[in-house]
């Protein structure tokens, strides 16, 4: 009994988690907090944020309105409690002018409110849930990446066009994930004859719904499992003699940061994305092959919205040439999204989400590599549904 | 019905791989009264060996049979290094020192092989899937991890009820005063019940790896199955760890697989939607509440432990 009741305390102490932390502080400058997983098996992305980040404050010089620019990267470990003190830590403490990051929108949504309230600015660099779109929009937040249904919705006019006419649908049980699947099914025409959401993000075993999935005979299969989940579940597709069978589309499942492990499991497997790093403009150009040159590897999209998160901010505080006290000059500032992005020009819609296009990305092999290339563009100009229940008007 | 015996294989699976990790710790805290938290690192441990020697050797069999040996070493080393300070020290302390070893194996993984992860690739005779019934496809790695995780629990049992080493390892859990008043070398038997405990994680780790990738941090999460698992099957026991396991194993996948379609008989199709997967997932440790409060000592508590 005394043996039982240690070994459920250590059960208690295991759910807790291990963790790590780092801080600094100082003055006159533009302070800028950076939110984003860097432990655990998705830290893979936050430091392809961070490294995209670094490589934009060197374009322009380290530099904004004359002033130099301090980061302080804070790691979420994926957990939206984590997230939220974080959060709250950069604003009260190292009182930053400017909230960068958030990869997950359950960390977003938890981490919300004390930006919002404390009226800093928040640049969403990948994070879409619905909410921030809609009801919850603020003066003070802007993304640089999308909203979650928008990138599922291509995917669902481009299974249209492919004739698709049942589908299954699998993803987290988490904001973005039930967000995803909405999404789809918003646009399919077809009939989604089942789906399932997963336990996120400890679930990394899919055989019961592979099983149902094989049971169900759909058309075709969509799927969203971002990060290292997206390796496992190619994986485990392959493994359930699914692959080749049932045909399989995936929102934010392949990228640069997945495919050197999904490797030929992901060929054939198509994607929607609203940027991919061959898009043929300058500055994407420009920061494919510096990013190429200084690390070694690909940039992601993650990266992308982090390299642009800067360019925005730079246009807001070189527009008051550095007097950060004059908030609503750099908000009207941003709206007009005046800087120039990797993905092309794009304008903000009234709640401060890019209205852009989406283009489907295919695996290809190009040589002894792997390489994501955009195929067409299946929806110009698109902007989500939730704007219409934002208050915001202007 | 070919519908549920693939979810009774999913579940079976899963529920003898949480046996391997189970058997273990079960082990190792009956016998030595030791709470190891850093179990589930043997787990991680044996998913990167094997994926490493996997690719050095370009055999399958031979990366298993090395990363086997290696998790074994490591333990043994972990034994003799860290934990033998810690016998005569309370459970807090146990709790303290193997958390911090969690952490110490997650930054040197990550030294050594980096923060993305790495696959483990399957030889092409298990990635396929054979017909184990008419009309029923299933996975022959799968497959295959029933098979070796059963002749395990097998083994096991057999070294444990009918050598002498079996006896050692018994007695060393009822009464550890008296096995070493009688000349036994108590030292030696905890070295290697801790390394065979090791390995067994390490087995279970590399088995997940060619399904789930080896990652950093694999092991905390199995490893809160794995202790609910030694809980509802009592503490020492290894025919109550098994038992457990199969048990915990099927409840997991048979919610997952079936509970949606029955919530949507009462709810409407997005409440059951939603309701679903968190209700799968309280569902083992409703399960495990209930045990405890008919059979406090979990379903087959060890003789001598209290």
């Amino acid at each position: 009994m005394r043996k039982t009741l240690v070994a459920a305390g250590a059960l208690l102490a295991l759910a807790a988690g291990p963790g790590i932390t780092s801080a600094m502080a100082q003055q006159k400058s533009v302070k800028i907090g950076f939110v984003s997983t860097f432990s655990g098996p998705t830290a893979v992305i936050g430091n392809d944020m961070r490294n995209s980040f670094e490589l934009a404050l060197d374009h322009i010089g380290r530099k904004m309105g004359g002033l130099p620019v301090e980061v302080v990267y804070e790691d979420d470990q994926q957990k939206p409690e984590v997230g939220k003190q974080k959060t709250e830590k950069l604003i009260e403490s190292d009182k930053v002018d400017f909230v960068v990051g958030y990869i997950w929108s359950n960390v977003l949504l938890a981490s919300l409110k004390p930006v919002v309230d404390s009226k800093t600015f928040l640049v969403i660099a990948n994070a879409g849930p619905s909410q921030v779109a809609g009801e919850l929009c603020s003066p003070y937040v802007f993304s640089t990446s999308w909203n979650n249904d928008q990138t599922p919705q291509a995917i669902g006019h481009y299974m249209n066009q492919k004739g698709v006419k049942s589908v299954y649908l699998l993803g987290p049980n988490y904001a973005a994930g039930k967000d995803m699947l909405a999404g789809v099914a918003s646009t399919f025409k077809g009939k989604v004859i089942g789906q399932d959401l997963t336990k996120w993000p400890d679930q990394l075993d899919f055989s019961a719904e592979l099983t149902k999935v094989k049971a169900a005979k759909p058309d075709a299969v969509f799927v969203f499992y971002p990060g290292a989940a997206g390796v496992q579940f190619l994986n485990q597709y392959a493994q359930a003699g699914l692959k080749g069978t049932i045909p399989l589309y995936t929102a934010f499942t392949i990228d640069e940061l997945s495919l050197p492990r999904q490797k030929e499991l992901a060929l054939g497997v198509p994607g929607a994305q609203e940027w991919v790093n061959d898009l043929p403009n300058e500055t994407n150009k420009k920061y494919v092959a510096d990013y190429r040159a200084k690390y070694k590897s690909r940039p992601s999209f993650y990266g992308a919205q982090s390299y642009d998160a800067v360019g925005l901010i730079n246009s807001a505080v070189v527009a008051v040439k550095g007097d950060l006290s004059k908030k609503d000059a750099m908000r009207d500032e941003m709206r007009k999204a005046n800087f120039k992005s990797v993905r092309g020009p794009f304008k903000y819609g009234n709640n401060h989400v890019p209205i852009q296009n989406f283009y489907l990305q295919d695996v290809v092999k190009d040589g002894d590599e792997l390489v994501l290339k955009t195929v067409a563009t299946i929806v110009k100009d698109s902007q989500d549904e939730h704007h219409k229940k934002c208050p915001m008007k202007w | 019905m070919l519908l549920f015996v693939e979810q009774f294989l999913n579940g079976l699976q899963f529920g003898l791989l949480l046996f391997l990790l189970a058997a273990g710790l079960t082990l190792v805290f009956g016998i030595m009264d030791l709470v190891n938290l850093a179990h589930g690192s043997f787990y991680m441990l044996g998913a990167y060996f094997a994926a490493t020697f996997t690719a050095l050797t370009g055999s399958f069999i031979g990366g298993v049979v090395l990363a086997l040996a290696a998790t074994l070493l490591v333990g043994m080393a972990v034994e003799v290094i860290a934990m033998r300070r810690l016998y005569r020290r309370d459970h807090l302390d146990h709790v303290l020192a193997t958390f911090g070893l969690i952490l110490f194996f997650n930054e040197l993984v990550r030294l050594i092989w980096g923060p993305a992860g790495m696959n483990l690739t399957l030889p092409s005779w298990l990635n396929t899937s054979v017909e184990i019934l008419p009309d029923v496809q299933y996975s022959m790695y799968r497959l295959s991890i029933i098979v070796v995780a059963l002749a395990v629990a097998i083994a096991l049992y057999l070294i444990v009820m009918r050598t002498r080493v079996g006896m050692l390892i018994r007695a060393g859990a009822s009464n550890r005063e008296m096995i070493s008043a009688l000349g036994i070398n108590i030292k030696l038997l905890y070295t290697f019940v801790f390394g065979v405990g090791a390995a067994l994680a390490g087995l279970a780790g590399l088995m997940q790896a060619a399904i789930l990738t080896a990652q950093i941090g694999m092991g905390e999460n199995i490893l809160i199955l794995a202790f609910v698992v030694i809980i509802i099957g009592g503490i020492g026991s290894i025919r109550g760890a098994f038992i457990a396991a199969i048990f915990v194993g099927l409840i997991d996948t048979v919610g997952r697989a079936f509970l949606p379609d029955l919530l949507k008989l009462a709810l409407s199709p997005a409440a059951a939607a939603t309701a679903a997967p968190a209700l799968s997932s309280m569902l083992i440790y409703l399960v495990m509440a209930i045990i405890l409060v008919v059979r406090p000592a979990g379903l087959f508590p060890a003789p001598g432990s209290r």
